[in-house]
């Protein structure tokens, strides 16, 4: 295992996961009406800009032009920060991320850290590296809180407690809040508004307490050094603005030219991720301010696999992705699994192809394939991510990093001399439909033994006609 | 105009109708069609799996064996989608000098079928007659591969006595994906389950497409559920008449 993070160790494959997760009827009903109804109100909103596929053309653009001068521009960032008063420390994988935030709360003499949700920390498994050096982190999104009670892993990337539904959180929060901070009241109902109130409660001494806080950033501006956190419950606020150390953990692809740029994303994130106009908070910060907000920044670049993937020209463009998840609501792989499926901090389709270059293919060889190459994903991406053509390429690599020499690949290589001839195509035509009428009964073939199991266990295959086209065409028409 | 079948590998063994189908409505649009018996298959599986460096020489003996014809005609979106796309990426990587120039040139006439009617041929009646209550499935690769937008459903209108219904939840994926129902077997059965659910929720006696292997994969799952619906490619619709019913 290397030292990044991603992937959850001891993870199965994709397909086993994915067996476990189907029969679990409560998480596929939970997940089609979360996925559903967040969809709908997706396009909705998006139909709205008569210049969405512009405002998306021009995203892809800003990205594109990032991903070219990253180097330049984190220099810039960098020095944009220092600037203002903050500090940037670079960390090439996640032990190293982790090393340095670790130090930097140890300076603070600190045993708490009240945390915004954030994708970098989750990738890095910050939590548990600080709960090794003895501090505890505090979620402080709601979803995110939901997985921290419930010992349990987020399944989504914008909503991490997507697989639970309401009862589930509720009998959660009566069981787990008295632990720490406030504990729920006794009768808690339900409703979305009385949760998040229970956690609002529970996290209040927290919020204002805590002498440190973590969080991610969405976006950061290299020419003005501005970091960026946009959020749905003034949670993350409350974090940015309390505390007296701010540590931000920020993978470099998320850093943008200028603060023009943020134009094009602050229309395009909230509406590809909640299907809202605008989100309630956008919490924006340079540096340091005396006597307003944190009188500490430190802003930690992360790599941890960016820079091999930004070598990769087609697999370079998974790092334009901004996180907002409307792919995974479009994804019926997604939609039937789950995010746990995919063993990773990153699920669905996005996770599909930036998990397997993050750790490398090996790591996470069955990723490419958990998708049928159906295209939503790529419809829905606010950037343009062309998910199903980075899929098909990182699955040239992974049979690659196979040498060919598998079951599947001496298959592949048989079936490839058998279709570059028209004569051994006309011979196995001949032999299949002899073979398959032999199989079946009543012109179908039902349940098979072997690989093929898995395609018979639910569906029926006609039995190949005698005469291919091919014959027909020979007999009917080349005579004439 | 020269017009070639590129009947695929697939609908040529399985599904030898459909291409008989393809034959008798341009034909009976006034249109003398040929099928190169060099031709085999477009690479899609291999390409799909992750085996390039294999679908090579099937792009190289695709570009061949068509590159002599006005229009390439193919009743399978997906193999279309794969040719398009594909077949330039993989001479791009893998081919020679004259490979990229031959596939360059031989990607625009090279159509899906009901895209050949509707956008060269300029046709959306083309005689048939069909009077059955019948849903039409849009394929991921018609859908978003080729976006023939309602090409088919234009063509599927204008069928005499059809009884054209909705299918609830069209653009949602069948789950096939080629290999993905082998590799990922429980998850397509489980996306399989919902398509077959809203195909008989139409009530309709025949589902069809642009694209046999979703066909084949729904079609074998309403077959295993005990349904009667039929599962039909779009182009037999299109080729029933009054006299001559499929
Ligand atoms: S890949 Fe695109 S759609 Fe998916 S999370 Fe990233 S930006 Fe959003």
């Amino acid at each position: 295992m290397s030292s990044r993070g991603v992937v959850w160790l001891g993870s199965p494959s994709f397909p086993d996961a994915a067996r476990v997760a189907l029969k679990d009827d409560q998480l596929r009903a939970n997940l089609k009406r979360a996925t559903g109804t967040i969809r709908d109100k997706r396009l909705t909103v998006a139909a709205e800009l008569d210049d969405w596929e512009e405002l998306r053309t021009a995203a892809e653009a800003i990205k594109n032009r990032t991903a070219r001068h990253l180097d330049h521009y984190l220099v810039q960032l960098e020095e944009s920060v220092t600037a203002a008063g903050g500090t940037v420390h670079w960390a090439s994988d996640a032990a190293e991320a982790n090393r340095i935030v670790t130090e930097l709360v140890q300076a603070t003499g600190e045993r708490e850290v009240v945390k915004v949700k954030s994708m970098a920390t989750q990738e890095i498994g910050l939590n548990e590296a600080l709960a090794e050096a003895g501090i505890t982190a505090y979620e402080t999104d709601l979803a995110e809180l939901i997985v921290q009670l419930g010992d349990d892993r987020p399944s989504h990337i914008l909503v991490p407690a997507i697989h639970k539904n309401r009862t589930e959180i509720r009998d959660l929060f009566r069981a787990e809040m008295g632990h720490w901070g406030q504990p729920a009241p006794e009768d808690l109902t339900d409703e979305p508004r009385e949760l998040a109130e229970a956690a609002r409660r529970h996290l209040r001494q927290k919020f204002l307490t805590a002498k440190v806080a973590v969080s991610g950033a969405n976006f950061a501006c290299a020419d003005t050094g501005t970091v960026l956190v946009v959020e749905s419950e003034g949670n993350g606020r409350m974090c940015l603005t309390l505390p007296e150390t701010l540590i931000t953990v920020m993978g470099i692809e998320k850093v943008l030219p200028t603060w023009s740029d943020l134009e094009v994303f602050l229309q395009l994130l909230p509406r590809s991720s909640t299907g809202e106009r605008m989100n309630p908070y956008t919490s924006t910060w340079s540096g340091t301010t005396e006597g307003d907000g944190p009188s500490e920044f430190h802003l930690v670049l992360l790599d941890n696999g960016r820079t091999d993937t930004l070598a990769d020209p087609v697999g370079r463009q998974t790092l334009g992705c901004i996180r907002c998840s409307a792919c995974l609501n479009v994804c019926p792989v997604f939609e039937r699994t789950g995010g746990h499926a995919y063993g990773s901090v990153y699920p669905g389709p996005i996770g599909a192809v930036l998990t397997p270059q993050l750790v490398g293919v090996e790591q996470a060889a069955s990723l490419p394939f958990a998708s049928t190459l159906c295209g939503a994903c790529y419809d829905a991406c606010p950037v343009k991510i062309n998910i199903p053509e980075v899929l098909a390429h990182l699955r040239a690599k992974v049979v690659e990093a196979k040498d060919g020499h598998t079951v599947e690949g001496l298959a592949m290589k048989a079936a490839g001399k058998v279709l570059d001839s028209p004569r051994l195509l006309g011979a196995a035509q001949k032999a299949a439909a002899l073979g398959g009428r032999a199989l079946a009964r009543n012109g179908k073939i039902g349940r098979l033994p072997g690989p093929l199991h898995g395609w018979t266990d639910t569906r029926d295959t006609p039995a190949p006609p005698a005469e291919s086209f091919r014959t027909w065409w020979r007999k009917n028409r080349e005579s004439e | 105009m020269r017009i070639a079948l590129f009947i695929t590998c697939f609908n040529d063994t399985m599904f030898p109708g459909t291409g008989r189908a393809v034959v008798t409505v341009l034909e009976r649009l006034g249109h003398t069609v040929d099928f190169p018996q060099e031709q085999t298959c477009c690479g899609q599986m291999h390409f799909n799996t992750g085996y390039r460096p294999d679908a090579v020489p099937l792009v190289a003996r695709f570009a061949r064996t068509f590159a002599d014809y006005d229009a390439i005609v193919t009743p399978s979106a997906s193999c279309a989608g794969m040719v398009k796309e594909n077949h330039p990426l993989l001479a791009e990587e893998y081919g020679h000098e004259q490979l990229r120039r031959d596939v360059a040139g031989l990607v625009p006439r090279v159509h899906e079928f009901t895209e050949f009617l509707t956008d060269v041929l300029k046709v959306t009646d083309v005689g048939a007659h069909f009077p059955h209550r019948v849903s039409y499935h849009p394929t991921c690769h018609s859908l978003r591969g080729l976006r023939l937008g309602d090409r088919p459903q234009q063509l599927l209108r204008a069928v005499r006595g059809i009884d054209l219904v909705d299918l609830p939840a069209a653009d949602s994926c069948c789950g096939f994906g080629g290999t993905f129902a082998v590799k990922n077997a429980d998850t397509s059965s489980a996306m399989l389950a919902d398509k077959t659910a809203g195909v008989l929720a139409t009530g309709a006696e025949v589902l069809c497409a642009a694209d046999n292997s979703c066909l084949m994969h729904i079609g074998g799952g309403l077959s295993r559920q005990g349904s009667a619906v039929r599962t039909m490619h779009l182009a037999e619709i299109l080729a029933s008449t009054e006299g001559d019913q499929l």
